[in-house]
């Protein structure tokens, strides 16, 4: 028959020799072994002192973003929804009243956003369908919760707030380079 | 009866009949498209070009091709006529520029728009169009215009089919409104405010090709390809009852007339039946509505939509 790896060993049942049966050389090589891994370079890194560089189009946590004059760029569309392959996205839409024209740029906007995190594959089709730039993925891992309610996240946690904007223009001038 | 050949399939119809519904006759590719024409409207048609074809062969009698592409939808057959729609890339060329013409003016706001997803102009664009305009002006505006309290015009989206006018006229009794201006100016009057009160205005929804009338009772509420169209009747004194119920699990969302496979509704429903019935209870529902496995209203529903729900909707 055909071998399937060329690494098998052949066990056998053979009586030790003496210098095998005190361990020590063998105990010596291993030390050696582990030694030698001190001076290697190391595979980790120590987080989170030091963080290792993100692609520029990493897809982890959405924001909603805003426009220049801060208001949602989101008018609940829909087609985000209906890209994601997960379904771990929800909206309901509401009619812009007179006087907040400031809060959301299109005459109808997402009165409620939810995206479920632990739905979410993060496969950044949402991103691709909005035709609004209103929804991203940024290089934000989603942090840890103890229930899973809280991995529900509404617009409290998706839209970015207005004194720390979000900055996704490496997404966007990366995006423009391939097309 | 004359026989008449479209992008290479024959038929035979009666003399009278416009190159379109004969093409109807065939169906699939061999359908031009058509915005303003509207089969159960007498008059509709002939304004939007977007049903232009090639006639190759005149007739039996005069086999000399028609110089210029004719509008297939108010053009009638002749005896032996040959008439080429996806075969002609003289067509597909002008019909491109048509749809560049009628997107001149209609703004890009189908993100926001009811109608997205059932709109005719949008699958039009898409199948006919280009991605890019060569429009650099600035497109007409329009204020918003509540007609009563179920319909809203938005004049911005208006491609000037008239087939709501039509409808106006032909549903309604007393017409006060129509087109008013000319060209580039040329809107749909709010006298259209005036035919509210009749019980068939709400019709004027289910004509329009675009999102320029749309369901106020519906406005905002949900997305078309979220909804799940149902078919459903009821015993209505003033109309078929026939509808089709847009639903939310057990919420009915909007009522629309049915439409047929060119998107064309031949037995119009009351207004009690399409603003008033909102309850799942007042209607006896089929079944689902089919609808095209390739349309947006079909996207992401995994299941094949079971008839055994209907008993349970079924309870008043």
């Amino acid at each position: 028959m055909e071998r399937l790896t060329t690494r098998a060993k052949q066990v056998s049942n053979k009586e030790m020799t003496l210098m095998e049966r005190i361990y020590l050389p063998a105990i010596l090589h291993g030390m050696g072994v582990t030694l030698k891994h001190f001076f290697m370079k190391k595979a980790s890194v120590r987080y989170p002192e030091v963080q290792r560089p993100f692609s520029p189009v990493y897809r982890g946590v959405h924001v909603l973003k805003r426009d220049e004059e801060g208001r949602e760029r989101c008018t609940a569309c829909g087609l985000c929804a209906v890209a994601c392959p997960a379904e771990a996205i929800t909206m309901v839409a509401e009619e812009r009243k007179k006087g907040e024209e400031h809060l959301y740029r299109e005459e109808k906007y997402a009165a409620v956003y939810e995206i479920n995190q632990l739905r979410c594959i993060f496969c950044g089709l949402c991103e691709e369908a909005c035709p609004k730039e209103a929804i991203f993925l940024t290089d934000k891992i989603t942090p840890v919760e103890e229930d899973r309610a809280s991995f529900i996240y509404g617009k409290d946690k998706l839209v970015e707030p207005l004194d720390k904007r979000v900055d996704v223009s490496k997404r966007q001038s990366w995006r423009l380079n391939q097309a | 009866m004359a026989k008449v050949t479209i992008d290479g399939h024959t038929v035979e119809v009666p003399d009278g009949t416009t190159i379109l519904n004969a093409a109807r006759l065939v169906g699939g590719e061999t359908v031009p498209p058509a915005m303003c024409y509207y089969s159960s409207l007498k008059g509709s048609g002939g304004k939007c070009r977007t049903c232009l074809v090639e006639v190759s062969k005149g007739s039996e009698k005069d086999p000399r091709p028609m110089p210029k592409l004719v509008a297939s939808c108010s053009t009638p057959v002749m005896d032996g006529m040959e008439v080429k729609n996806k075969t002609s890339p003289r067509v597909l060329d002008a019909r491109k520029g048509v749809v560049e013409f009628l997107l001149i003016n209609h703004p890009l706001d189908c993100p926001i728009c009811d109608q997205a997803g059932e709109c005719h102009l949008q699958d039009l664009a898409f199948e006919h169009g280009k991605s890019a305009t060569r429009y650099e002006f600035k497109r007409r505006e329009f204020e918003k215009i509540d007609i009563g309290p179920y319909i809203q015009l938005h004049m911005t989206r208006c491609i000037l089919c008239y087939r709501c006018v039509y409808t106006a006229d032909q549903l309604t009794n007393g017409r006060v409104h129509g087109v008013m201006k000319r060209g580039d100016a040329a809107e749909i009057s709010t006298f259209i405010e005036k035919a509210i009160d009749n019980d068939f205005s709400g019709n004027v929804i289910d004509v329009c090709p675009v999102g320029a009338l749309t369901d106020r009772t519906f406005r905002f509420k949900s997305r078309v390809w979220y909804t799940k169209p149902m078919d459903a009747h009821r015993d209505c004194d003033k109309c078929c009852g026939k509808a089709v119920l847009w639903m939310v699990g057990n919420e009915v969302y909007r009522v629309t007339a049915r439409k047929d496979q060119f998107g064309e509704v031949k037995e119009f429903i009351c207004n009690t039946c399409r603003f008033d019935k909102k309850e799942a209870s007042d209607w006896t529902i089929e079944g689902p509505r089919m609808i095209d496995r390739h349309s947006v209203i079909s996207a992401n529903k995994y299941f094949e939509p079971e008839p055994e729900h209907t008993p349970l909707l079924n309870k008043a």
